[in-house]
């Protein structure tokens, strides 16, 4: 029942097989033996988590339940939910009690009857790719405790490759679904940006964040977009479009499927065996009856630096929310009004958050604004540009999602720039606004490789078609680590 | 271009977040090496590229100007540092 998939769960509460409690408890078990070595968890509650099993067994009994009613999942703790402590990763919010739920929430648990389980451990407002700059601690990686889950969603990634839960959520702002996904072999998507609602969901880089599935395959990421998604008006950038199934194309053939290889994804900066995991997971496509083109993404060299102008200049805004007044930590001892903002800041936000702020505060600055901020979008523009025209000869994009499989702890942490470059391959999908995946495609060293899909916009149920091929004629998505049976 | 250790404290008091000395002197190494990484976007020629905000080109959504969500204050209030008679309470700021 562990390592089910969400289908076969599904199955097991219609037929009662399984109740919803006994299938919670049993994920509580694991959580509560597995999360001491993993640090995967912040928050767990069993008693909230059994009330809505106990719903959840009532709308099956009542013949009422959806297809995901009574499933257990694990939420990211970047999305509000009404009575769970929502941390965000950050001293800020230790003690935050949200008053609501974010849409998401609203959607899978309210609505479509999915069980959380509690809240993942991520880096701090989302911003890290190893994990390693939460309040709470870094996540250990299930294939190796030495190495980083990745980040930020790394404790949803941890929490769903050792089976503390079937599936959860993330959010990827410049790669945080998708390169813990990689590193921990799981399937994971970012949709079109404005597919998914960020209501509630504690804002990072407005432009670009966006939620999505993280679990065990396409199949699985499938039915669960199909419960994240869909219009809300309480997010001004939420797109209105007709509701999509988007596990209707899973078992389309791939008969003349194009598949675009970006030639700067292909050269240097790669390791090799990263590299010929994913090359043969190309081979198997052709075998699966794709045609490969080469194309190119001329100023993806640019995607970092620009990143890093965009990201912190939209979280230096969103941030400034953070002054002790309203919600979240407030220094204890302060001379006025100013004092309190200043010390409350400095001492409620990690080092990474601050850099993060001062370089947005620099970059919106006075004399400052043209050369940084206008030229990194302006630079966005020629990005997504690229994959315009890139689109133009193939139906999707693939390359690595990381150019490494999982790193040791703390191997990174002491340099920023090295840091930042681990999601070199994901963030040009986060300027550009596309669909992004990342699929288990092999190992290194004995660590998960990931296999980066891009497709074009609104194409998630496409990617989803071309992942779920592959997952069908390979195995390398049900492989688990050992040793945390 | 390099970031001094007066502009490093200037950035830190715009952005309201206290910082020592030796906290500057260690953010100053940081944040230069960050802007040596950003500034390879100024060697790009980008005259007449429009600069691109959104992932989607689309004017903001307006809704009718009615009342939808209802009184909650209690609630929101509840997980703030410190209110008294439904109002927050800061320093005072007028002597």
């Amino acid at each position: 029942m562990i390592n089910a998939s969400l289908k076969q769960l599904s199955r097991a509460l219609a037929t009662k097989q399984i109740s919803s409690v006994e299938l919670t408890q049993l994920f509580l078990e694991r959580i509560e033996r597995l999360n001491p070595v993993l640090n995967a968890f912040i928050t767990v509650d069993a008693e909230k988590s059994l009330n809505s099993a106990r719903a959840a067994d009532a709308r099956i009994a009542a013949g009422t339940a959806g297809q995901l009613t009574g499933i257990p999942i694990a939420q990211k703790d970047i999305f509000c939910a009404e009575g769970w402590r929502t941390t965000c990763g950050s001293k800020m919010l230790a003690n935050f009690v949200s008053p609501y739920d974010a849409t998401v929430i609203r959607k899978m648990e309210s609505e479509a009857g999915l069980v959380s389980l509690g809240k993942t451990n991520m880096d701090e407002f989302a911003m890290g790719s190893s994990n390693e700059t939460s309040f709470f601690g870094p996540v250990k990686n299930p294939w190796d405790p030495s190495r980083v889950p990745g980040g930020s969603s790394g404790g949803s990634a941890a929490a769903v490759a050792a089976r503390l839960a079937p599936a959860a959520t993330g959010t990827d702002t410049g790669g945080s679904i998708r390169q813990p996904a990689a590193l921990c072999n799981l399937t994971g998507l970012k949709p079109t940006y404005g597919v998914v609602s960020r209501y509630g969901m504690i804002a990072f880089a407005s432009s670009l964040d966006q939620g999505g599935p993280m679990a065990a395959s396409a199949e699985d990421c499938a039915l669960l977009l199909n419960t994240m998604a869909g219009f809300d008006e309480r997010d001004s950038t939420s797109l209105d479009r007709p509701l999509e199934d988007y596990a209707r194309d899973l078992d389309k053939p791939l008969n003349g499927l194009r598949i675009g290889l970006p030639r700067e994804f292909f050269g240097e900066g790669c390791d090799a065996e990263v590299m010929a995991a994913v090359r043969a997971a190309i081979d198997d496509y052709e075998k699966l009856g794709a045609i490969c083109v080469e194309v190119s993404l001329p100023n993806s060299h640019l995607s970092v630096p620009a990143y890093y102008v965009i990201a912190p200049a939209e979280a230096s805004s969103n941030l400034s929310r953070f002054d002790g007044v309203r919600y979240g930590f407030r220094a204890e001892d302060y001379a006025s009004l100013d004092d309190m903002y200043m010390k409350s800041r400095a001492q409620g936000f990690g080092a990474e958050v601050k850099r993060r702020i001062l370089i947005g505060a620099y970059v919106l600055s006075h004399g400052y604004y043209d050369a940084y901020y206008l030229q990194a979008q302006r630079i966005r523009r020629l990005i997504a540009d690229d994959f315009v025209e890139a689109f133009k000869s193939c139906d999707v994009i693939m390359g690595p999602t990381s150019p490494s499989t999982a790193f040791k702890l703390g191997e990174k942490a002491a340099d920023p720039v090295q840091m930042y470059l681990s999601d070199i391959y994901t963030i040009a999908v986060n300027l550009a606004g596309l669909p992004g995946m990342s699929v288990p495609c092999g190992f290194a060293g004995g660590l998960p490789v990931g296999l980066q899909l891009i497709g074009n916009y609104f194409a998630e149920a496409q990617l989803l078609n071309v992942a779920h091929r592959y997952q069908q004629a390979t195995d390398w998505h049900l492989r688990w680590p050992d040793g945390l049976a | 271009m390099s970031l001094t250790l007066e502009q490093v404290q200037r950035i830190a008091h715009l952005a309201r977040i206290e910082i020592s000395e030796s906290e500057a002197i260690t953010t100053q190494g940081h944040l230069n090496g960050i802007f040596q990484l950003i500034e390879q976007m100024q060697a790009v020629d980008t005259r007449g590229v429009e600069p691109m905000a959104h992932a989607q080109d689309l004017s903001q959504r307006l809704r009718p100007d009615a009342v939808t969500e209802e009184d909650r204050r209690t609630a929101f209030q509840a997980v703030a540092p410190e209110t008294e008679a439904g109002l927050y309470l800061v320093p005072k700021v007028i002597e």
